[in-house]
Parts: C-alpha cells; structure tokens; sequence
C-alpha cells in the first residue's frame, strides 16, 4: 500500500512538504487531479499519480496547465472534490481559464497550487503568484510548515466549497522541500463520480452572465474576508508593542530570531495563513497597539502595501516597513540570519552576528555546475547539430527541460529562452528579420505543452528555420514523468493512447520533416544538413529514449567504452562532446566505465579510433 | 531542548538524500523534532546537492552562513566551498576522496591538492575528521555506501541527539534490503574511524 493512504489517524510520519500536501487531499477526499509536472510542486502528483493505481482517484498529467485547469474546472463542477498542481510559471499558462472560472465559482472543492521558486532553484524566474488571488479574487492560504501544508489543504477543500470558489494554495520550495514530523489525519473516502447540472445562465459566460457572475465574486470575496478575520490560520502571538507581520516560510525565521534576540516580551507576531483577502479589521487593531510594525514577506512587497493603506484609512501615524534599504529586498529568498539581522537593525537591538569564518585563505574553486547525464542522447544531437551547421552563423532558440543545459561549453547550444514552447515561437521572429540560419530545440514534452501552437504558426506564416524535436520518450527533467507521446506499456499500464510527434508535425504541414537516431553519428549529421539546406520549416525529429528512464524501466544497457593506446591526446571527445564520464588523469582521457553508459558516440568522433568498447 | 545545526553537501549521485531521510527517520524513532530541507530540480544533474536539517526547537528549515553546528561533506572540494557555513565551534566530517568535477576535464579550472584543501578546512573551525571514505564503504562492501559511512562518524562525535541504535534501526528501514547488511558494516567503519581520529 502506498505509505500516504495509511489510515492511522494520530500516528506521526516524516513526510516532505509536497507528500504533505498530497497527504491533505486525500485526507479531504480528492477524487481527481490534475497536473503539469513543474519543480518545486512535482513530488505532489508523483504520489497522486501512484495512488491513483491504488483507488480510485482519478489522476492525469495533462499537456500544459491551462488544460489541467479546466479539466479539474469541469470536474469540480461536477461535485468532485479535485486539485489542479503546477509550479508558479504554470499559472501564467492557466491565467485564462483561472481569470474567468474565478466568475463561474465551483461546487465541490478546487485546489489549485502553485509552487513559487523564490531564488530560483529550477525556475526562469521568481514571479510571486499571491498577486494572482489578488487578480482573480480567489482566496489564497499560505502554510508556513509541513504539518500546516497538510491540515491547510484539507481546509481548503472545506473553505472551497463554503465560498464555492476554488482556492489558491501557495507554497514555496523552502516548504515543497521540506521535510517534517506530520500527525496524521482521518481519510475520508473519496468521492469519485458527480452530476453536472445544465445551468446555461451561470455557466455559459457570455457578457450578460458574466456582469452578474463578477458581482457574486465581489460578495462570496467579501465573506472570503469575514471568514480571514476570524480564520485560525490568521493569529497573533506575543503582546509588546512592536509589531511583525509574515507569512509562509518567512514566519518560522521570524519566530527563531524573535526567541535568538531575546525580545519575546517585547514583539508581537501576526502570522498571515490566509493571505488574500487580508483581514482588515483585525490588522487594523492590530496596528492600533503597535509603535512600530515590519512586514516580513519573501517576494513583493504585497501585504506591506496593503497594510500601509489600511493604516492610512485609520490615520495611524506609525512607521510601517518591509522592503528598502537596509531592510528587505523584493530579491531571491530570505534565511534566518537576515531576517535576524533585519529584525534587530528595524528595531534597534543590539545584535552579534554570528562570527564569520576567515575565507580568504582559499583559493578560487572549480565550479561543478549541473551537467547533461552521460551518455545523454541531447549531447549527441546538439553534436550532430553543430557538426551539420559548421560554418554557418547561427542562432538556436533553446526551451525548458534537460537540454536547456546543452548552452553550456563545449556544446553552447542555447542563444534565447523565456518560457515552455517558446523555442519555436520565437525562432519565427529570429529568422524573419536576421537573415541568419536558425536552429531551434524542443523537448516532446515541452512540443505538447505549448510548442505546438507554434510550429502552426510557422507553417501558416511560412517562416524559414529548422526545428530539432528532441523525443526521449518522457518528461526528464521533472522525473520522468509520462507525456502524450510516451509508450505507456513501459510502465506496465494499459488504457492509455499514445501520439505521435512525427504525425503531427506532418499534419501540421510541415513540408519537410525528418527522423534521426541521435547515436548514429554520421547519419544524424547528413540528415541535419539537408534539413538545413530546405528553404522553409523543415523538422528533425532526435529519438532515443532518455538513459536514466531507460535504466529505470530496466531496459537492457550496453557495454562501456575505454580510451585504448591509440590516443594521441588531441582532446576532440572533451573539446567538442564533453561527456562527464571522461575525465583526464596524468595527463591522458580516460572512460569511468561506472558512468560510460556505452553510448559509443565518443568511439564515433575520435578521429583516431583510439576508443574502444570494453571486453566483458 | 536546544537547536542543532547540520549541514550535508554532497554531489548528485552520493546518496545525500538518503543520508537525510535516515537521519530524519532516527529522529522520529528517537523522538527528536527535526526539520529539513533540500534543493532539488536542475542542481541534480552532477551538480551540488546541499541538505540542512535542523534538530531541536527551531522552526526555520534553513541554515545560514556561519550557523552549523556540524557540517557534513561527501566530497572534498565541495566541503571546503561549504565552509562559510561554519564558525569557531563548527565540527566537520569529509570524506578525503575527490570527484573532480567536469568543468575540470575540459581545462575549466584545476583541482586543488587535498593537503591544501584538509589544511583550508581545518582552519578556524573546532574539530575535523577526514578520511577516504570511498576505501571504507568498499572495505565495507559496498562503494555506494559512502553516506553511511560517513552517518557512523557523524553519529560517533555525539553531536546530534540521536542514538547509534535509532540510527541503525532508520538504516534498516530506509535501505533497500539488500543493501542494509553492507551500510550497517559501513555505518560501523565510519563510527571507529571517527574514534581512531579523536
Ligand atoms: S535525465 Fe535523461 S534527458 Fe536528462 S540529462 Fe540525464 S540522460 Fe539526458
Ligand atoms: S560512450 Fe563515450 S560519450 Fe557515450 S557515455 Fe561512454 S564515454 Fe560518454
């Protein structure tokens, strides 16, 4: 049995922050859920996925978040309890139906999550998503830690459906992955199969019905507001007269460098749990029996501004601040040393900061920056790319998964990035006005998310470039999770389709459209030029399964290589491949035959044949 | 109960999520509070996998600079990069065994001598305790086992509030079992080493 359906009410468990939340749903009796894998959030629907297996659940992962979204809008509407997962960029994708579904409301609970990547562990950027309950005017929560992340979303659930609108749950990686003692909670059986009961006039929403749909968000957002300020997941502690306000993970760094400086008898704290809407009334008394307030909020400065205006309304004279000088910054994540040392400076309190360690003896180190996997076939295929395009200036558009990493040296492949799927749309505009030739790069998962729509585009528009299609048959990047064209048999599970890329792209109209197989060196290289000779949008399509998937499926490996006599030390293999299984040692190349997976393109390259298969 | 501050660092691959879920798992056995944090995601890909877990009564789940109690290292470069963690009272534990990493194969920078690293480490923190543990874990049976090794000297200094025995019984829990005999015999290697070291 999976360990999150234990039902041992009472009986504690370690549990990340994301099995947590996990935990929570099922605790609540979610019946579906839906999802796009996306770092910080993947672990949730990981186990989503496995439990699926094990009741009756309803779990898919969908082909980009705004599809996710309205599959659960549908099914909560239905009367199934259901959750939507993504990480914070997700929500950009899903803010059209998000915006709108806010009007339409839900009947059984929605929770829709987003996981925030402050600092950027594995994110492109560190967009604070409360500003979307704010937009949408849907309620937000906001768990400080991992027993929280799982009693908040069961609540979320139940404050779902008392306001029947979907609620926004809000995490960051520091919680996502996290790990902490949990108390387990009753399951309730999930409720898997509802009713949707026509009711055009406040579903469909053209303009008549909208007009009024707006309206009721307005009053359901004023009880989401009578219900923060007495929700328990709002409180204060503390009685003195200086005053801190914070939320999330910024709470737990508060709360250790309130008892780290001493000043207990002198701070009251007010943690925000239920972030949007605020409850005024209650920060404003709040504010009433302070001297002085900070707000402690990673990301914007989103409870600082409101709270700011809310004293203006009650004409306090009291300093209110958060971000500024010497105080916080709208920058990266916080720690508990800054926060200490911010909290003592706002404050004035004498503060000792931990005594540094004297660096300066050490020299400058080599970094150990993340690395495609050995024997990975996207270095094969970036090697062939730039073998066919030797010569010519070019710009490659690369996109999000693995491959983002084949920018690095010696492979630099990777001139622009900005979102999923936005290899291809952006290869358009590159070639319409450059001149030059242009490479784009797209994962199959990535091509189904939203590359698509713009290699459409393209054929439409009869833009000219080349589109490598880099088909390892999952999602990598994330952990390998499926994608429509995955063969789901692999994973020993029946009544899944499968699509295929190669289909599509022809049905798209691509007019020239080819297939490698990345490991066969010379072949991939000669297929690649001719694609490049075509005047128009031609489509290379690199298939081999990931190696880290396959040996996770079990798929029979090959034997490893080793650098034989031969060699004369020219380097061509590191110079212009790069596999970490090489490495050089006295001065020679040598093969960790632990890592080498045996892909042979190194023994392909080597212009003096000197690397050879392994004799077993 | 007071707070205790542990840093691991390690490369992906090394096994330093497995090293935190035992200790995590010791703690709930020992009934010790603990929370931890780890960064995931694009850093997997042979990049640095840093863990925090912080035992006792604190909330915050991070560590910052200057903070650890005790740190942690599976590999040498990387345990002396992780230095701004420590202060004077910092306990390290590394393994001496190098794993260059790629951006040295290809002319990106030079490896630094292990002497010079274990002197650099040494300096201005209370207690250090190196040793190849790659020799012990395969001594002990298995290479892979370089993490528990390194918990047997982690759990030998006493710093952490937890017990041999919670230790032993989280290992027995969290291993695929037919791994547990070779890292409990790693887990006592890396314990006597310690004691030889004190
Ligand atoms: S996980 Fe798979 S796709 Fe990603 S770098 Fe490794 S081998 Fe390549
Ligand atoms: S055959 Fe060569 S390129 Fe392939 S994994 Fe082994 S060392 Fe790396």
């Amino acid at each position: 049995m999976h360990r999150l359906l234990t039902d041992k009410s009472g009986q504690k468990m370690l549990l990340l922050g994301n099995e947590a939340i996990a935990r929570g749903a099922v605790e609540a009796g979610v019946g579906v859920s839906t999802t796009y894998p996306g770092t910080p959030s993947s672990e949730i629907t990981l186990n989503f996925f496995q439990i699926s297996r094990e009741t009756d659940l309803y779990f898919e992962y969908s082909t980009n978040e705004k599809v996710a979204l309205e599959v659960a809008a549908a099914t909560a509407n239905s009367g199934v309890r259901s959750m939507c997962v993504m990480k914070h960029v997700g929500m950009n994708v899903a803010a059209d139906p998000l915006m709108t579904l806010a009007y339409v409301g839900v009947k059984g609970g929605l929770v829709i999550v987003t996981a925030d990547d402050p600092a950027m562990f594995s994110s492109q950027n560190e967009q604070d998503n409360r500003y979307y309950g704010k937009f949408s005017g849907l309620p937000v929560l906001e768990p400080s830690s991992v027993q929280e992340a799982k009693d908040m979303t069961a609540y979320a659930f139940e404050l779902s459906e008392m306001l029947q609108e979907p609620v926004i749950l809000r995490t960051t990686t520091r919680l996502n992955h996290a790990t902490g003692v949990v108390e387990l909670g009753k399951i309730n059986a999930p409720v898997v199969q509802g009713d949707f009961v026509r009711d055009p006039m406040n579903y469909v929403t053209v303009p008549a019905v909208s007009k009024k749909l707006h309206a009721r968000l307005l009053t359901r957002l004023e009880k989401a507001k009578q219900i923060s300020e007495r929700c328990v997941w709002n409180f204060t502690q503390g009685s003195g007269a200086w005053g801190i306000v914070c939320n999330g993970v910024s709470y737990n760094y508060v709360s250790d460098a309130v008892s780290d400086l001493g000043i207990e008898a002198k701070v009251k704290v007010f943690r925000i749990g239920l972030s949007h809407p605020l409850p005024e009334a209650t920060i404003k008394q709040f504010l009433k029996k302070c001297e002085k307030v900070l707000v402690v909020e990673e990301g914007e400065p989103l409870m600082e501004e409101t709270i700011k205006a809310f004293a203006q309304e009650e004409k306090l004279p009291l300093t209110i601040a958060g971000k500024g000088e010497n105080l916080f910054s709208r920058l990266y994540e916080y720690d508990p040393a800054l926060v200490r040392k911010t909290i003592a400076t706002f404050f004035d309190v004498a503060y000792e900061p931990a005594a540094p360690v004297d660096l300066s003896g050490i020299p400058e180190l080599p970094q150990r920056p993340p690395n495609l996997c050995a024997g990975c076939s996207h270095r094969a295929t970036f090697h062939a790319i730039k073998k066919a395009a030797e010569g010519m200036d070019i710009i490659c558009p690369n996109d999000i998964g693995c491959y983002t990493l084949g920018f690095l040296p010696p492979l630099s492949m990777g001139d622009f990035l900005i979102c999923m799927g936005s290899s291809i749309g952006t290869a358009c505009g590159f070639s319409r006005v450059t001149g030059k030739k242009v490479i784009a790069v797209i994962g199959d998962s990535t091509f189904f998310h939203s590359g698509m729509a713009g290699l459409v585009n393209a054929v439409f528009n009869n833009h000219n470039f080349t589109l490598v299609i880099l088909d390892n048959e999952t999602t990598a990047m994330t952990g390998h999770q499926p994608n429509p064209g995955v063969d789901m048999k692999n994973l020993n599970m029946n009544g899944y389709g499968r699509v295929s890329i190669e289909n599509i792209v022809r049905a798209i109209g691509v007019p020239h459209v080819s297939v490698i197989r990345p490991y066969h060196v010379r072949k991939s290289v000669e297929t690649i030029k001719a694609a490049l000779d075509f005047q128009g949008v031609s489509v290379i399509i690199s298939r081999e399964m990931c190696h880290l998937y396959a040996r996770s499926i079990k798929k029979p490996g090959r034997g490893a290589f080793y650098v034989s006599e031969k060699c004369r030390n020219h380097r061509t293999c590191i110079n212009e491949l790069g596999c970490p299984a090489f490495s050089v040692t006295d001065g020679r190349v040598v093969i960790d035959p632990v890592m080498c997976t045996g892909c042979s393109v190194c023994a392909q390259i080597c212009p003096e044949h000197a690397i050879l298969p392994l004799k077993k | 109960m007071d707070t205790t501050r542990l840093i691991i660092v390690a490369v992906g691959g090394q096994g330093n999520l497995l090293a935190s879920k035992i200790l995590g798992e010791a703690a709930l056995l020992c009934n010790v509070p603990v929370s931890m944090s780890e960064i995931h995601g694009m850093a997997q890909r042979g990049g640095v996998v840093e863990s925090a877990l912080v035992f006792g009564d604190a909330r915050s789940s991070i560590i910052s600079d200057g903070e650890a109690d005790v740190l942690v290292g599976f590999e040498p470069l990387e345990t002396l990069r992780a230095r701004k963690k420590c202060n004077p009272g910092t306990v390290v534990i590394t393994n001496l065994a190098p794993v260059p990493p790629f951006t040295v194969a290809i002319g990106r920078g030079t490896y630094p001598d292990v002497e010079m690293i274990q002197n650099q480490i040494r300096t201005g923190i209370s207690r250090l305790i190196a040793y190849d543990a790659v020799s012990l874990a395969t001594e002990a049976g298995n290479v892979m086992a370089v993490n528990t090794v390194l918990l047997g000297s982690l759990i030998q200094t006493g710093i952490l509030p937890l017990s041999s025995e919670c230790v032993k019984q989280a290992i027995r829990t969290r291993v695929k079992k037919q791994f547990v005999e070779s890292n409990l015999n790693a887990f006592e290697k890396g314990f006597l080493a310690a004691q030889r070291l004190t």
